[in-house]
């Protein structure tokens, strides 16, 4: 690891100023950029301390929406009752991610901007167009068993590794960023990038901007919600497929759903055409069958990871009959 | 280097360290506190798990700049009836993860009796959670074991929580 | 016996828990310095420029040492059966002493700097060009150039009984099966870490290791000292699993640091660096073919394997060993296949053979009960032969189907139904699957002493290995009893090469091989204690024989009439009375091995000895993903006497969890364009976590094998054995599925 400057910031006018430094980066709870740096991958020359910021609350806004400050840690924010009982999935995605001890360290903010686990990316050997533009990508034609089946380029397959931001997604969540600029709003759904011919490009965030808060919108449908992970082991792992998903049923007919996928794509994947074939159909088998199926048509498959389509088709039709039939018998 | 100050197992140390200087090698290395195991420098094993201000962490991923000012307690300042579950129940064989199982085990109890919920909780709503071998194994999940001992690891929870 | 067979706690335990227990990386020294390593990124070629200047001038860094400057090393010796010590070289490569590359993470410089971070970040500024060499490090494609693996005196590597390919073409019923499985790797948690330093000529080390005197030897050789020059210190390991058996690069070239800077030095190498510089178990390809009459007598087992070996060295498996010995088939052909290649070595791995040999066998033999109609038990019953199948040596001690009976009792076996995904809770498939477990019992020559001290303490000095076997409770326990003294009164001192050298802790072969020596020891000493008093003037044993005499409560008694050790010593006027196994001379030693050696081999000609069990093991298979998790284990095993009730039942179940691994979840992934592995991580390297871990019934029937030192068989190594078995056939029952390829993953059941 480079030896680098260390900016405790307290607060978020010293922080935004501190990053306009060239080669500053903001630390959040360490878990993804420590283990970044170490491996090289980032070198940093000055890193700006943000975990002292006094953004580590959720509050209830007077609209009924909820603000999470971007320095809360995954394990509180899980374990904050507004979530647990109004975001269920929310809160379910983000106890299927890492481990207690990393749940207790990683914040929101630093989850939102978590870096792929390709494992191309990593070894400084290997090639990867996300680590140095212009260098070949070796899990193309390599070991991309746990690539994207969305939205992959011919430059990168890597996938986004969030549980967390899947739910976000699903839920139309919006995140706040600020810089010596000022203060903007981006939604979630389309802040990720697709890699196209630049996937070193991993978001809209820019150089000097800091994630302050997520807002969730008052979204009744998400209290019946649930974040199913499908993975390697049975925990600790990183999702091969996982589903996030909200329904509601009047008369045996859908009136509302919301479904975003994960380990699929370098965003997480809000399933519009999915949502949208669901929207006034019976709540059957079928119809999350054909629900599935509609988002599925555009999946393409690498060497090694055509299973995933099966496997997200079916992990979207299980999580929406556990919805609709909670206990229910398979 | 950073001039800092951490309280370790009660006591006040002062640190002079690179600002990349690990928590964990700031332990192991500075203080001499190879309670604390490195296991894969990288989270993903859980050997060198402390508690900070009573909250479990992996000592790895943290730099000792951040946890400046901080309450750090490591397996050498750990006085809890696990430890004699541990050894009761074999909950070790090599003992090299050990430290951290406790410490994580530690952590995850008070976690626990705050209400916090696991991937595995049935009833997010409630504050009340049932501590079942089920709900053991996955708040201790960050924890690896190579030798094999989690039947004695949940087991020594188990009775640590009668 | 007061002690042997107790669930007595570990004597370590308090050190454990506490944080007191010190490991290789945790001696401290003043003027330490830090080492970290440079590794090649090619598969095979020649170094053609490394530039290291950035390197030197970072402040902090003492040495950079490459090809370019490193002392000369004499090159590892070739192995020679008949010194053991000369197996320790884990590759025959002299390390930074040639410009070669061979294997795609063989380090390639070695920086030595004041801390751990600045010589990280050097390693990482150092550049290095190569000149590349075609490479042979697909596996899979590699297949065709297999040659067939050479015997040795340890391992055979082929064996016929009849003519095994023509009854299976004639017999009514008939498989032929192809698997595979995937390299894995030890992973124990605590990396390959030495310290060492140099004390004028003498180098002394904290290594972890599971055999101290081969890395004494090794280092020897290499450094070209006399090997009472070099001092190998390994009181814990923090895991081993076979990965720690053998020397590999970070050790010597931490000696090599040491031994440029003048310092001592300490290296750990990062998870990665294990990875990439300490071999794992191999990839296989086999094949097995089973024929059978109608009611399942079989007719023909054939059993051949491939793996593979890295061309600078490797562990060659013995993959088909379980099929010598397992099933009383008329016609038996087993054959083990090798194939070189540009990587590193493999190695031994926990039941290096009989885990992955295992699978393929009990696999095939549930098929074909099915095929058959039979269960699975029953078949095996019919097979269960009276003698070693291949060779009709006299089996030692086998309670095999014993095992079964029991086992197929207690888990419920005969009342599920046979039929395949028959068995359903909610959106979970269940299906439950057995397999035998076998693993030879081995013994090697150990030496030790054991002294007894005036105050009545007994202290044996062995420098046997404690990887977390317990291995120094049960040798109190066993002392304890034969000299019938309370076990807190017996200390033993051990890993350390400053004592006798004891024996290897591998082929779960240590306990047996202790208690042989500890139990010849206190026998001595015994005798000298008594002679000792029966001389001595007043004593109340004088003139008594020792036939009439009994040792009870820490001294030897004819009735009330008799004294203490304590007091027998003081009347003589000693401090302490010593009894020795093994010779302390030079010539002595070689003396023993030749002993040592013809007395295995003429055992070996004799019977067939081994631990085995039943492994029982329930899946949940979800039905929509795939996902399986095990619901319920049940391992039953014959290993002989127990000497430790609780660390006995802990090894047993570290193997099954590691087996479950093996089964479900473990896979080392080699890039076949260029032989470097992908996942060198722990998150991408799937150890199974608490979570996939059931409770896990272990038993075991305790009955002595009559041809083994206090009946003792090993047990660290069966465990393992059939339990990717049990599980496959368990998937099976739930799914409908023959999966013949580990890991078990999800993919493979949608």
């Amino acid at each position: 690891m480079k030896d680098f400057a260390y900016v405790s910031a307290p607060d978020v006018a010293t922080a935004v100023r501190a990053i306009t430094e060239p080669g500053a980066k903001f630390l959040g709870g360490g878990t993804n950029l420590v283990d970044l740096m170490r491996q090289n991958v980032e070198r940093p020359d000055t890193v700006v301390d943000i975990t002292r910021l006094p953004l580590d609350r959720v509050e209830e806004l007077p609209d009924g929406r909820i603000r999470i400050g971007a320095m809360m840690r995954n394990s509180a924010l899980a374990a904050h009752r507004l979530i647990r009982t109004r975001y269920p999935m929310l809160a379910q995605a983000l106890l299927a991610g890492a481990s207690g001890q990393l749940r207790n360290m990683a914040t929101v903010g630093g989850n939102v901007l978590q870096r792929t686990r390709c494992p191309y990316f990593v070894d400084l050997a290997a090639r990867c167009n996300k680590r140095e533009p212009g260098s070949g990508c070796d899990a193309i034609g390599g070991f991309n068993r746990n690539a994207a089946i969305f939205g992959a380029s011919e430059s990168c397959v890597a996938t986004h590794p969030s549980d967390m931001c899947v739910a976000l997604a699903a839920l139309d969540a919006t995140i706040e960023l600020e810089s010596v600029r000022g203060v903007r709003r981006l939604p979630l759904v389309g802040f990720h990038a697709l890699p196209g011919d630049a996937p070193q490009h991993e978001t809209a965030i820019a150089a000097d901007e800091l994630i302050t808060a997520i807002e969730l919108p008052d979204l009744p449908v998400a209290a019946r919600s649930r974040y199913r992970k499908v993975r390697d082991r049975a925990s600790y792992a990183f999702a091969l497929v996982s589903v996030a998903a909200a329904l509601e049923v009047r008369d045996g007919v859908v009136t509302e759903a919301r479904l975003a996928l994960g380990g699929v794509a370098s965003r997480p994947w809000r399933a519009h055409a999915a949502e949208r074939a669901l929207m006034g159909a019976p709540a059957t088998e079928e119809s999350f069958r054909r629900a599935a199926d509609a988002e599925l048509a555009g999946a393409v498959a690498q060497s090694q990871n055509a299973f995933k389509i099966e496997l997200a088709r079916r992990a979207v039709t299980a999580t929406l009959r556990q919805l609709h039939l909670p206990g229910g018998a398979a | 280097m950073a001039d800092i100050r951490m309280r370790v197992n009660g006591s006040i140390e002062k640190l002079d360290v690179e600002p990349r200087v690990s928590l964990l090698d700031a332990l192991r290395e500075h203080l001499g506190l190879t309670g604390t195991k490195k296991g894969c420098d990288q989270g993903a094993c859980g050997a060198c798990t402390v508690l900070a201000d009573g909250e479990r962490i992996v000592s790895c991923l943290a730099l000792a700049v951040q946890y400046a000012d901080r309450d750090i307690t490591t397996i050498e300042g750990v006085t809890s009836p696990l430890q004699r579950s541990f050894v009761r129940h074999d909950g070790f064989q090599c003992g090299y993860c050990t430290s951290g199982q406790i410490c994580s085990a530690v952590g995850m109890l008070t976690e626990h009796a705050a209400g916090a919920p696991s991937a595995v909780t049935g009833d997010l709503a409630t504050m009340e959670i049932e501590l079942t071998a089920e709900e053991i194994r996955e708040r201790m999940s960050g924890n690896l074991c190579r030798c094999g001992a989690y039947n004695g690891i949940v087991a020594a929870i188990e009775e640590g929580i009668r | 016996m007061r002690y042997v067979g107790q669930p007595i706690d570990r004597l370590d335990g308090v050190a454990k828990t506490t944080g007191a227990a010190r490991f290789s990386a945790e001696y401290p020294y003043p003027n330490l310095a830090y080492a970290a390593l440079v590794h090649a990124t090619i598969a095979r070629g020649r170094i053609t420029r490394i530039d290291t200047g950035t390197a030197r001038k970072t402040p902090g860094v003492l040495a950079v040492i490459t090809h370019g400057n490193a002392p000369e090393m004499k090159p590892a010796p070739k192995p020679n059966q008949f010194d053991m010590s000369t197996l320790a070289a884990a590759t025959s490569v002299n390390y930074l002493n040639t410009d070669e590359v061979y294997w795609n993470g063989q380090p390639v410089a070695v920086v030595v700097a004041e801390t751990l971070d600045v010589a990280r970040e050097a390693a990482y500024l150092i550049e290095v060009e190569y000149a590349e060499y075609p490479a042979a490090v697909d596996f899979a494609a590699e297949e065709g150039n297999a040659r067939p693996q050479k015997s040795t005196m340890l391992s055979e590597a082929d064996g016929r009984k009849g003519d095994a390919e023509a009854a299976l073409a004639d017999a009514p019923f008939a498989l032929d099966l192809r698997y595979t499985t995937a390299q894995v790797n030890h992973n124990a948690i605590e990396p390959h870490s030495t310290t060492a330093y140099w004390d004028g000529d003498h180098l002394i080390l904290h290594e972890g290791s599971q055999n101290v005197a081969w890395v004494r030897d090794h280092l020897a050789i290499r450094f070209d000292l006399p090997k009472q020059n070099v001092r190998v210190i390994s009181p814990f390991v923090g895991g081993a699993f076979g990965g720690k058996s053998f020397v590999w690069p970070g050790t010597v070239l931490t000696a090599l640091a040491a031994k440029v800077t003048g310092r001592p030095v300490r290296m750990m190498l990062t998870r990665e660096g294990v990875f990439r510089t300490v071999g794992g178990r191999t990839p296989s390809i086999q094949r097995v073919a089973i024929g059978a009459q109608l009611d399942g007598s079989m007719t023909a087992l054939i059993h051949t394997s491939v793996c593979q070996v890295g061309r600078t060295g490797g562990w060659s498996e013995q993959v088909t060993s379980v099929s010598r010995h397992l099933y009383d088939a008329a016609n038996i052909q087993v054959q083990q296949n090798l194939v070189g290649m540009d990587l590193l070595a493999n190695t031994i791995m926990r039941a290096p053979g009989e885990s992955i040999g295992s699978f393929a066998l009990e696999a095939t033999v549930d098929e074909l009960a099915y095929e058959l109609g039979l269960d699975p038990i029953e078949l095996r019953a019919r097979n269960e032969p009276a003698r070693n199948p291949l060779d009709g040596k006299a089996f030692s001690h086998r309670l095999l189907m014993e095992c079964f009976e029991e086992g197929a009792k207690e888990f419920g076996w005969a009342g599920r139904p046979q039929e395949p995904g028959s068995m359903r809770d909610g959106r979970w498939l269940i299906g439950m699957g057995v397999a035998a477990a076998y693993h030879p019992a081995w013994r090697f020559p150990a030496n030790l002493t054991v002294r007894l001290s005036d105050d009545g303490t007994v202290l044996i000095r062995c420098g046997l290995h404690e990887m977390g076997m317990g291995s120094a409770t049960a040798v109190s326990q066993i002392a304890a009893d034969a000299l019938c003294v309370p076990m807190a009164a017996v200390t033993v001192a051990y890993g350390d090469t400053a004592l006798p050298d004891t024996t290897t802790a591998g082929a779960s072969s240590q306990t047996a091989s202790v208690t042989a020596s500890l139990l010849a020891a206190c026998a001595k000493l015994d005798r000298a204690v008594f002679t000792l008093a029966r001389k001595t003037p007043g004593s109340p044993l004088r003139g008594l024989r020792r036939a009439d005499v009994t040792a009870r409560d820490g001294g030897l008694y004819n009735g009330s009439r008799g004294e203490s050790y304590h007091d027998i010593l003081r009347r003589a006027g000693r401090a302490s009375v010593e009894a020795r196994v093994g010779a302390d001379t030079r010539l002595g030693e070689i003396a023993d091995q030749v002993r040592s050696m013809s007395k295995f081999l003429l055992d070996r000609r004799r019977w067939v000895k081994a631990a085995c069990g039943a492994q029982f093991c329930e899946v949940l298979v979800d039905s929509d993903t795939g996902e399986t998790r095990i619901s319920r284990w049940l391992g039953v095993f014959d290993v002989g006497r127990v000497v430790n009730a609780k660390t006995a039942a802990s090894q047993l179940r570290g193997g099954i969890v590691m087996g479950i691994g093996l089964a479900l979840t473990e896979e080392t992934l080699v890039d076949p364009r260029n032989g470097r592995i992908v996942n060198a991580s722990l998150s991408e390297y799937h150890v199974p976590v608490h979570a996939d871990i059931p409770v896990i019934d272990v038993r075991y029937l305790d009955d002595p094998d009559p041809t083994m030192p206090l009946g003792v068989v090993g047990i660290g190594e069966v465990g393992v054995t059939g339990v990717a078995g049990a599980v496959a056939n368990a998937v099976f029952h739930a799914t409908g599925k023959r999966i013949r390829d580990l890991p078990i993953t999800l993919d493979k059941l949608l």
